[in-house]
């Protein structure tokens, strides 16, 4: 009885602030856009009883992912968001890694400091320092002012409203979320697994291909998903550091729902999103478990 | 039939696989091993005893080569190894933890060092399959390391530092994670193995039991250097000191005075009113030299009436130490100096002749005892 009441927290949670919302989300992406408040008809109204509520049913349609299918904007928007996280999450792992691998061969003492260094730019604000990337990355921003000073360079260089700039703001923010799972995975990692490898006659190089980088597979594997997931749907990052070129459905989310007002289409987009990312998570789920069960 | 005894230590003319010589290795301040030399013979297994932190552990790390000396050589078939890298040796490990790749089945564990030397594929399955053979885990090729038993782990952990056929095994307290029975098991298994594949095995123990079981030679260290490196039957009868004779199995030490009385014959004089006691020993000491006796609670008998022994004394019962097989009788003298005596039980134990404060006498030979110089 009380394990039930344990486990029935996080369900209430989940029930209350994911699955409601999202049946909210789900019946506006089967309304229709009208010029009121709010902007999207039919409306729920319990009062009239059953019959009210099959009249509401019958009126529901799906209009707004007809639209979607046959307008290539969105699917474009979907494939390079799909594209960019894919990209961002590489070059994320590429980034992370070594500095996983150096924070769980630091000493001991070190660690915690390490560790707080990575989580440590959690403590200020997303958007500022989003914003201080745009201080940064514009051409007459610090990174240009210094690589004209140091003479690398002799016309500023245009970082700032590209996919590059996309780039380096998604590994910038997301890079606590790869290191953290794969330093787990290798701080777990038995020194003597190494010194027997190289007892069996491997170099160091490919003691690490032999034996460290398979062991730190799931924290790998976690790492990319924690990044990919939220990267697909990213909206700040593209809409300050991106540019006009850059297409993500976060960006065109939030333009169907605050410059069109048309909810409709933008739960639709809204919708879609949440069953792509379905299969990531699913996957996700399915590694964290596999860990698990390798662990007891 | 003449049999030949394995002892390649007794004939100068045998050159040693490995020698230490003068070999000190520093962590800091710390020494961990203290101009130390030796030599291990080909086909030998041999034991490094010793307790936790005397350096028996360094010595293997050095032979692997994940430590180098700090001053002194080490001499592997005639080549300073110092420069060789851990994976350029003919010299395998056997870890402690076992340290078997989780990720990797038995079969692909054995085969792990084969591979790393590019061995033709046909060539390698067969030296798989022929250690798992040996270790008797061909039923659980397939499976990995956490879906097998402690024993299981520990003998693929062997199959695969066998399989590339070192010159040298070395064996980091290979069973300290089995269970007494197991462990026994386990024990002549390895030297089943040792005299199979005629690999040189260097093991480290802190199980002086063990050692004595599994070794041709043990090596008693204290640290940072070696005690006494002996057979297991000269270390336990013929301890070079105290500290051996006390490091390995039970021991009555008994201090006190020695005194010629004829060439190879000493009275010990060991406290006031005490008869003094007789022993006879090759060992030199000088008259007056502080000395101490070594006696064996099994060689020490015990008896209701004086016996006729060289030496004798009466106390009382103060505790029994039931093992079964044998008891241990912790007699005290009337001035609180207690002696270990061991007995057979070869009675019923509820017709057993002695207990608890019963006044009895305890006794051995002048042969009995080893004489050391104190």
């Amino acid at each position: 009885m009380r394990k039930a009441l344990v486990i029935a927290i996080p369900y209430l949670w989940l029930l209350a602030l994911f699955l409601v919302p999202f049946l909210i989300v789900l019946k506006i992406s089967l309304s229709d856009s009208v010029l009121a408040i709010p902007p999207y008809a039919p409306k729920l109204d319990l009062s009239e009883g059953w019959g009210g509520l099959m009249r509401f049913v019958s009126e529901l349609d799906f209009e707004n992912f007809a639209f979607l299918a046959s307008d290539n904007l969105y699917w474009k928007a979907y494939l390079s968001s799909l594209r960019i996280a894919v990209i961002a999450t590489f070059l994320t792992l590429l980034v992370g890694y070594p500095i996983a691998y150096a924070m769980a061969r630091a000493p001991e003492e070190w660690r915690p400091t390490l560790l707080m260094l990575v989580i440590l730019p959690f403590w200020t604000s997303f958007l500022i320092r989003v914003y201080s990337w745009m201080g940064i990355l514009s051409s007459e921003g610090y990174l240009n002012q210094l690589l004209l000073k140091l003479g690398l360079i002799s016309e500023p260089l245009t970082i700032l409203n590209t996919n590059i700039a996309v780039f380096i703001g998604i590994v910038y923010t997301y890079l606590p979320f790869m290191i953290l799972p794969i330093y787990a995975a290798l701080e777990k990692l038995d020194g003597s697994l190494l010194e027997a490898a190289e007892d069996l006659g491997c170099s160091r190089t490919s003691a690490f291909w032999l034996v460290t980088l398979p062991l730190s597979r799931s924290g790998i594997i976690a790492g990319c998903f924690l990044v990919f997931i939220p990267s697909i749907g990213e909206f700040v990052i593209p809409s300050l550091l991106g540019g006009s070129d850059t297409l993500m459905i976060g960006k065109v989310l939030w333009e169907e729902f605050f410059s069109n007002r048309d909810w409709p289409v933008a739960s639709a987009v809204a919708v879609i999103l949440l069953l792509i990312l379905i299969i990531p998570i699913i996957l996700f789920q399915r590694n964290e478990q596999r860990q698990r069960e390798a662990d007891s | 039939m003449t049999q030949t005894i394995f002892a390649p230590w007794t004939d100068p003319a045998e050159k040693p696989l490995i020698e230490f010589d003068r070999v000190t290795k520093r962590f800091g301040d710390f020494t961990a091993i203290d101009d130390l030399s030796m030599a291990i013979y080909e086909r030998e297994f041999f034991a490094l005893l010793g307790p936790s932190g005397c350096g028996k552990t360094t010595l293997m790390r050095m032979l692997a080569g994940f430590d180098t000396p700090s001053e002194g050589t080490i001499w592997l078939a005639g080549q300073d190894i110092a420069p060789v890298p851990p994976n350029k040796r003919a010299v395998n490990m056997m870890f402690q933890s076992y340290a078997l790749f989780p990720h990797l089945s038995v079969w692909e564990n054995i085969a792990f060092g084969l591979r790393r030397e590019g061995m033709p594929k046909d060539q390698l399955a067969a030296r798989v399959d022929e250690m798992l053979r040996l270790t008797r885990l061909q039923r659980f090729a397939g499976r990995k390391p956490h879906q097998i038993s402690g024993g299981q782990r520990q003998r693929v952990a062997l199959a695969r530092s066998l399989a590339k056929a070192p010159k040298l095994l070395l064996l980091d307290e290979p069973l300290g994670a089995l269970d007494a029975k197991l462990r026994q098991d386990t024990q002549f298994e390895l030297m089943e193995i040792q005299e199979t594949t005629g690999t040189t095995f260097v093991i480290v123990t802190h199980d002086q039991e063990e050692a004595m079981t599994v070794a041709s030679r043990v090596a008693v260290m204290d640290e940072g250097r070696v005690m006494q490196i002996a057979t297991p039957e000269d270390i336990y009868e013929a301890p070079s000191s105290v500290y051996v004779a006390d490091f390995i199995g039970d021991v009555n030490i008994l201090r006190g005075t020695a005194r010629q009385t004829a060439p190879g014959r000493y009275e010990i004089l060991w406290g006031e009113g005490r008869a003094p006691l007789i022993s006879e020993s090759d060992t030199a000491l000088d008259n007056g030299q502080s000395c101490a006796l070594a006696i064996r609670p099994e060689k020490v008998s015990i008896s209701a009436d004086r016996p006729e022994t060289a030496n004798a004394a009466q106390g009382k019962i103060l505790d029994i130490a039931y093992l079964g097989n044998l008891s241990t009788y912790h007699v005290e003298l009337p001035d609180g100096q207690i002696i270990k005596a061991q007995e057979a039980n070869t009675q019923r134990i509820a017709r057993r002749s002695f207990t608890w404060e019963d006044e009895v006498w305890v006794s051995w030979t002048k042969t009995a005892a080893v004489l050391l110089a104190d």
